[in-house]
């Protein structure tokens, strides 16, 4: 049991490190939230940055503890996060790296990589959310084609999408979890349409899609046909199990930058409020040492991370929302002002109880695959 | 970076295991009553428990503080009872705490536990007052009041150890008799209410493993604060909810789930209780 890193590790730190200085200088300041085209060119400007430098593949590929070292120093560095990259090179990419052919290797994973094609989710349906498995857009199949009917819902990102990592029924007859298939879909083909909604948090980060006879290749299934529950599992797995370790590291930065705000604005002599400062930072260094004990785990074991995702979602969502309702009683009324990024993230971490999986299906998961207990039904 | 229990710490944790289910069976805390079993005492002394961690020149393992905690981890989930934590860090220091042939005991947040049955006591406890302890395997002493002592790292991260282990004890004893007990023709835990209560559980016992054993590769007294406040929740909330799993059963002398509620809740108040320890984790910031 350590957590001492190897030389190389070491080296690949000090690299970064020394990257970093050079690189971020050179970077424009991220566009505001809401204007999407502008953020899809920064974030993929960053993307093909790292890419040229090498350390694109630290997603997948490269060694978890690589990974874990580059998000500590990325975001040590103040360097954005993956932004509109986060389906493609959080889930998507790792989802076709595991589960594709060589072909869709080839034909998705380097331009997600040098930053060039930006990926969504086309999961939840507006009658199939936490029940994922009852969805109903149909894939019919004609000649060298699936055609596509039916429509999606809380699209993160679609608007500025090239592709769709798409779930479909291509089975109506089978048990609900067996007729499933997981596509990948241009987002430009005809026949899709997007609709942008507005979240609480007044931005259009994501999108109702509707789908009408849209004519996607059936090379650009992944996995076998009406096998797609499974590949979706392991989509899943990789979007709880890692896809949000990078944002603990965001979240005990900022942390300390609440503590000195509270050290100057006079906060800081409020027992209460001190206390509470100091029990996240018991919270956000537990979880970070819970990532590298569920990374350690599955580098033991090899492949996939498992259902301690759930787990790690379970407590971070949580953590994180209480960090921005401490944020809010450290900067009193400026807690109000929505030109506040802290007011911004304190509306947004309100998503992270309901976004990839509420916390009641995390328990449910959590209660019948880890501890053993009967299924409700 | 290898943070896993290593082949020789699993083997480790194996033998302590089997050792203490042997000695230490479910019936077995309510039948010794409060008094101190020194045979069992001079027990764990031969299986290292208290020289784990002295030199070989010494007698000891020469072991990390890594390998202690998963010891006392396996000493919480049990409910051993004694000063554990002050006769392990007395070893080498005060004659017979290695061996087991002495119980030392140590002044701590205004506490002095097992005071009577103890050969040796380190720090003041001058003007201790016996207290109708509210668990029945802790007998305690009240300090006069005054300013607290330093927190000793070691001290606190053992006593974290024994809240995981505790905690990881409730956990399974409460999944177990979810899938057993029946009511309204199904096993009580297929219910949703039940199912999360134990999935709660579960989540906080982990986060706690995951700080305590962080916190005992880096022994950095930050840490240690936040693995201390993170197993206290994890071992109180932990029973409280075992308890409610239990239904009438839970509230019972018999069901095994108070005494580690009490247990919890006398742990929660040494080495480094909350406010400090949330102190500690503010001043850090
Ligand atoms: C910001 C944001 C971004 C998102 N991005 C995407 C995306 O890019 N792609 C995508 O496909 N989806 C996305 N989602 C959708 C997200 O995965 C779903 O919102 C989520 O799975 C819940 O589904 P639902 O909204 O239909 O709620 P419902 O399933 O209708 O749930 C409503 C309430 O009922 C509870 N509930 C439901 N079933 C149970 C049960 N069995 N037991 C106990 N309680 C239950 C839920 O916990 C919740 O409290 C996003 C959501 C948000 C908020």
């Amino acid at each position: 049991m350590d957590l001492a890193h190897t030389e190389e590790e070491e080296a690949f730190r000090a690299g970064l490190r020394h990257w970093l200085k050079a690189a971020l200088p050179e970077l424009p300041p991220r566009p505001p939230p809401g204007d999407w085209p502008a953020r899809r060119a920064h974030d993929s400007a960053w993307q093909r940055a790292l890419y040229d430098a090498g350390y694109a593949d630290v997603h997948w590929d490269a060694s978890p503890t690589r990974r874990l070292i580059f998000l500590e120093e990325t975001e040590k560095a103040g360097a954005p996060y993956v932004g509109a990259n986060f389906v493609g090179l959080l889930h998507a990419g790792p989802t076709i790296a595991a589960e594709g052919t060589p072909e869709q290797r080839a034909r998705w994973l380097p331009p997600i990589l040098r930053g060039d094609e930006i990926w969504c989710q086309g999961f939840s349906e507006p009658d199939a959310g936490s029940d994922l498995a009852s969805l109903r857009t149909r894939a019919v199949r004609d000649g060298d084609a699936y055609v596509v009917t039916g429509a999606k819902v809380w699209t993160s990102h679609a608007e500025v999408a090239d592709w769709c990592e798409l779930l479909v029924r291509t089975d109506p007859q089978a048990p609900r979890h067996r007729g499933i298939s997981w596509l990948a879909m241009p987002m430009d083909a005809p026949g899709v349409t997007v609709r942008p909604l507005r979240t609480l948090a007044g931005s259009a980060e994501f999108a109702e899609v509707f789908l009408d006879e849209v004519r996607v290749p059936v090379a650009n299934r992944v996995g076998e046909e009406n096998d797609g529950w499974r590949v979706t599992m392991v989509t899943l797995s990789f979007e709880r199990g890692t896809a949000f370790a990078g944002e603990v590291v965001a979240c005990r930065r900022a942390l300390a930058e609440l503590a000195r705000t509270a050290r100057e604005n006079g906060r800081w002599d409020d027992t209460v409020l001190r206390r509470r400062l100091g029990r996240l930072n018991a919270e956000f260094r537990a979880l970070w040492r819970l990532t590298q004990w569920n990374v350690a785990e599955a580098e033991a074991t090899g492949g996939v991370p498992g259902t301690g995702g759930s787990v790690f979602k379970l407590r971070y969502s949580e953590a994180r929302q209480e960090l921005y309702d401490t944020a809010a009683a450290v900067l009193g009324p400026d807690a109000l002002d929505l030109s506040r990024e802290w007011t911004r993230d304190r509306l947004s971490s309100l998503s992270y109880t309901i976004a990839a999986g509420t916390s009641q299906i995390q328990r449910n998961i959590v209660a019948e695959r880890i501890l053993g207990l009967p299924k409700e039904r | 970076m290898g943070f896993q229990p290593t082949e020789d710490q699993r083997a480790l944790r194996r033998g302590v295991r089997e050792l203490l289910e042997a000695r230490c069976g479910r019936d077995e805390p309510r039948a010794r009553g409060a008094g101190l079993d020194r045979a069992l005492w001079r027990e764990l002394g031969r299986a290292g428990f208290f020289s784990l961690r002295l030199p070989e020149a010494q007698g000891g393992a020469g072991l990390g503080l890594p390998e202690a905690a998963l010891v006392f981890e396996e000493a919480g989930r049990v409910l051993l009872p004694g000063p554990l934590v002050a006769t392990h860090l007395a070893a080498g220091a005060v004659p017979g705490a290695a061996d087991g042939s002495a119980v030392v005991t140590r002044a701590d947040g205004g506490l002095v536990p097992w005071l009577e049955e103890a050969d040796v006591v380190l720090g003041d406890a001058s003007g201790a007052v016996p207290v109708r302890s509210v668990d029945p395997l802790t007998p305690l002493h009240r300090l006069p009041p005054g300013p607290p002592g330093e927190p000793e790292p070691a001290a606190v991260l053992l006593t974290a150890a024994e809240q995981l282990g505790s905690a990881g004890r409730t956990l399974a004893t409460a999944v177990r008799y979810a899938k057993e007990r029946e009511q309204f023709g199904r096993p009580i835990g297929a219910f949703q209410a039940v199912k999360h209560l134990c999935a709660g559980m579960l989540v906080r016992t982990e986060l706690a493993r995951a700080a305590v054993y962080a916190a005992a590769v880096t022994a950095d007294p930050v840490e240690i604060a936040g693995a201390k406040l993170l197993a206290d929740e994890a071992a109180v909330q932990g029973a409280r909810d075992c308890l409610q799993v239990h239904g009438g059963m839970g509230f019972t002398w018999e069901a095994e789930v108070h005494l580690h509620l009490k247990r919890a809740w006398v742990r929660a108040e040494l080495g480094q209780p909350a406010a400090r320890a949330e102190e500690a984790l503010a001043a850090a910031l």
